[in-house]
C-alpha cells in the first residue's frame, strides 16, 4: 500500500482524506474542528485518529495540506480603471485561491490606506497600465503604499515599462515584494497565470508562516497552497484529462458553505449562437467567483435578503416562519438540520445560494436595437450547453435531496439572459474530495483523476 | 520617435465593422499603435481604453446617422476622467439625410472635436492630420 495523506485544514474544519496510490482508492476520510488559536495539529491528530490505523502503523509516501483556515488567503486588490486593471487584478487574485477584501481603482488615498490597515490583508496586489500604457498610478500606488505604517507582501503585476520602478520603490518599505507579468498587457487580454503564481508562491514562503501554520510542517511535507486553489486545480484536471485518461470535458463546481458560496467553471463560454457579439472583458478559462453573501449559516441573513421573494415563493411560508429557521442558524452555525421544517429551510436556502451564485458566475446576453434590426451582446461565459455541473459543500452532503438544490444553477426561461446551464448532468462530490485530489494532482495527476471519477456521484 | 497610441472604435449602437477593420489596418501600417475596441462602443469605454493605455488620441467613427447624439458630452467626460486635452477626431455619416456638411463640422467641433470627416473621407486624410497634430516627422 502507497499511502497518501491530504489534509485541508478550513476555517471550521480539518478535514482528512488518505488514498492509496496503488489501488486507486480512498482508504478512509474524516474531520474535526479546526483548532488554530491553540495548536493546529491537535485538530489533525483528533481527525486522523478517526481513521483506523493499519496494523504497523501508517506509512505515509506523501504528506500534503491546503489551507483556509486564520481566514483563508486575503488580498487587496489595486488597478487603474474599475472595469479594467483593477477587474483584471481582483480575478488573478480570485483565481490564486483568495478572498478578495477590497479592490482599488485609481490613485490609492489617505482613506484606503486606512482600510488596508483595519483589514490587514495578507497580500496587495497591485496592478494598472497596459504594458507601455499609463506608469504615473502604479508609480504613484507604490509611493502611497510606502506612507503604511507596517510592511506587507506586495505582487507588482502592471504595466512592465513602470513595474521595476514600482518595486524598487515599495522595497523601501514593504518585504517581499514579487514582479510579475501584467494581469492585462493589452487592452481586453486578461493574463493573470503569472500574477496566481506569485501569489501562490508568496502564500507558500511567507504567509503559511506568519499565521502560525508552520507548526505542521515538521509533520508534513508543506501546506502546498490555498484551499479554493486547490479545488480549482482538481476541476481543471477532472475537465481536461491526463495524458491517455480522459476528463469530464467542460464543467462547472458549486460549493455551498456556511459562509460563501464559490462557482467555479472551467470552460471557455464562446457565444453557443451565431452572430452574437463578445464585449467586455475575456474572462479566464478556470473562472472562480465568491459570493460572501450567500451562505448557510453565517451568512444566512444576507442569503435571505438576497434572494427576497423568490425564497419565500419557493417555501410558500410566511414571514415569521423564516425569522424563526434564521433564528436558529444564528443561534448555532454548527447545527446540522434534524425536523422536517428544518430540512426544507435548508433546502430552500441551498437552492437560493447555488442559484444566485450561478447567476453571478454566468455571462449575460443582451439584445441591443440598432437602425438594422436586434443584435445580441454576449458579456461574460455563456455556459448554457455545459454538461457537468458538481455540487459540493456541507449542505449538499447532508441534504436527502441534492438534486433539487443544485437545479438552482439551471438555466430559466423566465430570465433568458443568464445564461445558466440548460441541460446539465448534475454530480455530487460525496466523499468531499476536490481539495484533496487538487493536492493529490501535484503527486500523481493521472491517479487523481481517476479516484475523481470513480468517487463523483452522478445523481 | 516614440509610438504614438490611438484608441479607435464604433460609437453607440452601430455594428458596421468593416470600415473600423480598414481603418485599424491602414492606422497600424502608418505606425501607430491601434487599440481598436470594436463595435457597439459607449463612451465610457473610449474613455476607459484611453486611460490604461495611456493614449494620445481617440477616434470615433458612427456610421448609422446618431453621431451626434451618441458623442455629446464626449469631451466634457474625458475632462471629469483627468485625460480632457486628448486629441479628438470623428467621421464617418455623422447626421442623417442631406446635411451641409460645414454645420455638420461645426456642431462636432463645439462638442469638443479638434477634427471632423465627412462621409467617403480616405484613411490617408486623418493619418496625415494625425502626424501633423501630434508632431510627429517624417523619417
Amino acid at each position: 500500500m502507497q499511502a497518501v495523506l491530504l489534509i485541508d485544514f478550513g476555517s471550521t474544519y480539518t478535514k482528512v482524506t488518505i488514498a492509496d496510490l496503488d489501488r486507486e482508492e480512498i482508504i478512509g476520510t474524516a474531520q474535526a474542528g479546526t483548532t488554530i488559536d491553540t495548536n493546529i495539529m491537535d485538530g489533525l491528530k483528533v481527525a486522523l485518529a478517526q481513521i483506523p490505523e493499519p496494523r504497523g502503523g501508517w506509512n505515509f509516501v506523501r504528506k500534503l495540506a491546503c489551507s483556509s483556515a486564520a481566514g483563508g488567503l486575503k488580498m487587496i486588490a489595486s488597478g487603474l480603471v474599475k472595469e479594467l486593471t483593477a477587474e483584471a487584478a481582483r480575478r488573478a487574485a480570485l483565481g490564486a485561491g483568495a478572498r478578495v477584501l477590497q479592490v482599488f481603482s485609481y490613485e490609492l488615498t489617505l482613506e484606503d490606506l486606512d482600510k488596508i490597515m483595519t483589514s490587514k490583508p495578507d497580500i496587495i496586489l497591485l496592478a494598472g497600465g497596459t504594458d507601455g500604457g499609463n506608469k504615473e498610478v502604479l508609480l504613484k500606488n507604490a509611493e502611497m503604499l510606502c506612507a503604511l505604517p507596517i510592511s506587507l507582501p506586495v505582487v507588482i503585476a502592471g504595466n512592465k515599462a513602470a513595474s521595476g520602478q514600482a518595486a524598487d520603490l515599495l522595497k523601501k518599505r514593504h518585504d517581499p515584494v514579487v514582479v510579475a507579468d501584467n494581469v492585462m498587457p493589452e487592452l481586453g487580454i486578461l493574463a493573470v497565470e503569472s500574477a496566481r503564481l506569485a501569489i501562490r508562491d508568496v502564500f507558500l514562503t511567507h504567509i503559511i508562516q506568519s499565521k502560525g501554520l508552520d507548526k505542521v510542517e515538521e509533520f508534513l511535507e508543506r501546506i502546498m497552497m490555498p484551499t479554493p486553489a486547490a479545488v480549482l486545480a482538481a476541476a481543471e484536471l477532472l475537465a481536461q484529462g491526463h495524458g491517455s485518461e480522459r476528463g469530464m470535458g467542460e464543467l462547472m463546481i458549486v460549493d455551498v458553505g456556511g459562509a460563501t458560496t464559490d462557482v467555479h467553471s472551467i470552460a471557455k463560454g464562446d457565444p453557443s449562437k451565431p452572430s452574437v457579439m463578445l464585449k467586455g472583458l475575456p474572462e479566464p478559462y478556470a473562472k472562480r467567483t465568491v459570493e460572501g453573501d450567500l451562505g448557510m449559516r453565517y451568512s444566512s441573513e444576507a442569503l435571505v435578503e438576497a434572494s427576497g421573494r423568490r425564497l419565500f415563493d419557493y417555501l410558500g411560508w410566511t414571514e415569521d416562519q423564516v425569522a424563526c429557521q434564521l433564528g436558529l442558524c444564528k443561534e448555532d452555525p454548527w447545527r446540522l438540520p434534524h425536523t422536517e421544517e428544518e430540512v426544507k429551510f435548508d433546502m430552500a436556502m441551498g437552492r437560493m445560494a447555488v442559484g444566485l451564485a450561478v447567476d453571478r458566475h454566468v455571462g449575460t446576453l443582451e439584445v441591443v436595437y440598432t437602425p438594422f434590426g436586434a443584435s445580441y451582446v454576449q458579456h461574460g461565459k455563456d455556459l448554457t450547453p455545459l454538461p457537468v455541473v458538481i455540487g459540493t459543500g456541507g449542505v449538499l452532503l447532508h441534504h436527502p435531496d441534492p438534486l433539487e438544490i443544485l437545479q438552482g444553477a439551471v438555466f430559466d426561461p423566465e430570465e433568458p439572459t443568464l445564461l445558466k446551464p440548460q441541460n446539465p448532468g448534475f454530480y455530487l462530490d460525496k466523499d468531499y474530495l476536490l481539495a484533496a485530489m487538487g493536492l493529490l494532482r501535484e503527486v500523481s495527476p493521472q491517479v487523481a483523476l481517476r479516484i475523481m471519477k470513480k468517487y463523483v456521484l452522478k445523481l | 520617435m516614440e509610438q504614438k497610441t490611438l484608441v479607435l472604435g464604433v460609437i453607440g449602437s452601430d455594428v458596421h465593422a468593416v470600415g473600423n477593420r480598414i481603418l485599424d489596418y491602414a492606422l497600424t501600417q502608418a505606425g501607430f499603435k491601434v487599440i481598436n475596441i470594436g463595435v457597439l462602443s459607449t463612451q465610457e469605454e473610449f474613455i476607459h481604453a484611453a486611460i490604461e493605455t495611456k493614449a494620445d488620441a481617440i477616434l470615433v467613427s458612427s456610421l448609422y446617422g446618431h453621431g451626434e447624439m451618441d458623442c455629446r458630452g464626449l469631451r466634457e467626460k474625458c475632462q471629469e476622467t483627468g485625460i480632457g486635452k486628448i486629441l479628438m477626431y470623428v467621421g464617418g455619416n455623422l447626421v442623417c439625410g442631406k446635411q451641409d456638411f460645414e454645420s455638420v463640422k461645426e456642431r462636432f467641433t463645439a462638442m469638443g472635436f479638434d477634427r471632423v470627416y465627412p462621409p467617403g473621407t480616405m484613411p490617408e486624410t486623418p493619418i496625415a492630420d494625425l502626424r501633423e497634430d501630434l508632431g510627429i516627422t517624417e523619417d
